[in-house]
């Protein structure tokens, strides 16, 4: 498949929440990814399973530009992400356009990143207000909102680092929701978290799940991945090995290394 | 009340070391009781010794005659000082707000992807650190000497500004701006520590909420930053106050200055000037350090599970524990 051929569908078929076409990605003579093809449906739940070092965050943080791809490129819902369309040729995009495309998309990373010097609400309030998408009243409201959502109506005024690990993560989903994105990226959200804490956590984003948005989940969680998942993608080496339903994936694997890995996990 | 009907210990007890406790060889049930605290005989002694040595100070201060109190109280207050003492302070402000201000572009440029941005960066930070401050304020003070116009235009094409250097440069502009770039590369890299404190986790996480580059800079990344400016930053604003003595060689008369005048004026009274101008100085760094407190304590917000207590708070608690400990100390007792 010539990159001229996959511009040309990107633009005529009806567009595909995600779509990564030969993504490829070197850190110095480290090849990361080597030509990753993905698609996602609008609504659809992809869980991202592999061992460490296959390419699963660098893969996620690509999507929405954190990462720039070497080689390859990404669309969401059919807008090239982090570059634009030269004739045959892409070119990066301005700080600004890519900013304004990331507000469209959620992000939760494994270590939450919450900021430490806001309050729960704060947190989720800020990006709405700095992107002018949301006055500060409009912001605060739907802040409360997602905070009950997520189960923290009473820790609004509370600080992160005066909350569990768990309910950081629930206030860094809350945030991710705050830009109503189409689209949101979980890089491991549960990884960090004590055993008892990691159930609250995927009670959230199962909350999400079938609820329109788009989810991408980079997980070692098995159980949550058969349970939630429409589409199971295994990476090793930076190649997708295998993909399909959890049933597919997960219960008859095709490929030695996707079933060697998976007796490990289960 | 009884000993048996007590409540459990409150923290209070419990929050005391415990003593040798003999809770394991006896064999009878404790009831709760207080635990009294290690004594320390070597505190005593070491306080006693540190008293003695500051009474003989203090009384060697007030006694000798060759501090002459009297003239010292004079001086103190003279209008001719409190003169000297806005000028140090106005220097000192200006050159704090401005050197701070430059200080955050040079460190932003430091570490800005725009290698002659970095470079320029890095020599400016050099050079400033390199050259003593008396020498970049005389330089200054003979600029117009080497400089009689300076014009805003093209380099070696024509200037569209033009501005009378000896008219612009006053004593006072010529002072500030010397210590403002000096005071510029130290805070550099003040800032430049600060920011590097913050996690990377920070900065990437306002990066994916696609937050702009400024509101990214000045909501998420210099309040954290500012935990670790406030002290290092302090730290420079108090060498700053003293440095402005300096100024007193580019004929600009501070409160050092004015001091020096007086002295030759009136050179018996040279020990009690000396005196009023350091306990001016250390008022400003006292003032400055109870800013400082409440600055940090602002910015340690969300930094720690609780914010430090004020002094007034830290009193108002250790009454209130006192109270409580002899309360408990009665009912236990009684």
């Amino acid at each position: 498949m010539s990159g001229t051929t996959t511009l040309a569908t990107t633009a005529a078929t009806p567009a595909a929440a995600v779509e990564v076409h030969g993504a490829h990605k070197w850190y110095g003579s480290n090849r990361v990814l080597d030509g990753v093809d993905l698609t996602v449906q609008p609504g659809q739940v992809a869980v991202i399973l592999g061992p460490s070092g296959s390419g699963k965050s660098t893969l996620l943080r690509a999507i929405n530009h954190l990462e720039q791809l070497d080689v390859g490129h990404v669309s969401v819902n059919g807008e090239l992400i982090g570059v634009r369309r030269h004739g045959e040729r892409l070119k990066e995009l301005g700080e600004r356009a890519i900013l304004a495309q990331r507000a469209g998309i959620g992000f939760v990373f494994q270590g939450f990143n919450l900021f430490p010097h806001l309050t729960a609400l704060e947190n989720v309030a800020a990006a709405p207000v700095a992107t002018g998408r949301a006055t500060k009243e409009e912001a605060r409201a739907t802040a409360l909102d997602l905070l009950a959502r997520v189960g923290l109506a009473d820790k609004a005024d509370a600080y992160p680092r005066q909350l569990s690990g768990g309910q950081q993560q629930r206030v860094a989903i809350a945030r991710a929701l705050a830009q109503k994105p189409g689209l949101i990226l979980f890089d491991e959200p549960t990884s960090a978290l004590d055993p008892e804490l990691v159930g609250e956590v995927l009670a959230v984003i199962k909350d999400l799940a079938g609820s329109g948005t788009t989810l991408i989940v980079v997980t070692h969680e098995i159980g949550f991945a058969r349970e939630v998942a429409d589409l199971v993608v295994f990476l090793d080496g930076g190649h997708v090995l295998e993909q399909g339903t959890p049933a597919e994936v997960l219960d008859n694997p095709q490929h030695p290394r996707t079933r060697e890995f998976l007796s490990k996990v289960l | 009340m009884t000993e048996q009907s007590l409540p459990a210990p409150s923290l209070t007890v419990a929050d005391r070391p415990p003593a040798e406790a003999p809770t394991a060889a006896s064999p009878a049930p404790l009831s709760p009781q207080r635990v009294i605290p290690l004594r320390h005989p070597g505190r005593w002694i070491a306080t006693a010794v540190v008293l003695v040595l500051v009474a003989q100070f203090a009384h060697g201060l007030i006694t000798n005659p060759f501090y002459q109190w009297g003239r010292f109280q004079y001086w103190f207050a003279r209008p001719v000082i409190l003169q000297g003492l806005l000028i140090t302070l106005e220097v000192a402000a200006l050159s704090a707000v401005l050197g701070l201000v430059g200080g955050i572009v040079l460190a932003l440029a430091r570490q800005s992807k725009n290698p002659i941005l970095r470079a320029v960066s890095w020599t400016y930070i050099w050079l400033f650190r390199s050259v003593p401050l008396i020498v970049v304020l005389l330089v200054l003070y003979n600029f117009s000497a080497l400089y009689k116009t300076l014009s805003l235009g093209v380099p070696f094409g024509p200037g569209f500004v033009h501005f009378n250097e000896s008219a612009l440069a006053t004593d006072l502009v010529v002072a500030t701006v010397g210590l403002s770039l000096n005071e510029a590369a130290y805070a550099a890299e003040v800032v430049r520590a600060g920011i590097l404190s913050v996690d990377q986790g920070q900065h990437e996480a306002a990066a994916a909420l696609g937050l702009p580059k400024v509101y990214q800079f000045r909501r998420i990344v210099l309040p954290q930053a500012l935990r670790a400016i406030v002290p290092a930053y302090v730290n420079q604003l108090i060498g700053l106050i003293k440095g402005t003595s300096l100024v007193f060689y580019v004929s600009l008369l501070d409160l050092f200055g004015e001091v020096q005048n007086m002295g030759s004026t009136y050179p018996g009274d040279v020990v009690p000037l000396l005196l009023v101008a350091t306990v001016w100085y250390v008022i400003l760094t006292s003032v400055v350090s109870v800013v400082q407190f409440y600055v940090e304590r602002h910015y340690s917000r969300g930094a720690l599970r609780t914010v430090p207590p004020t002094p007034l708070q830290k009193l108002r608690a250790s009454l209130r524990q006192l109270r409580e400990h002899a309360d408990f100390g009665r009912t236990v007792n009684s």
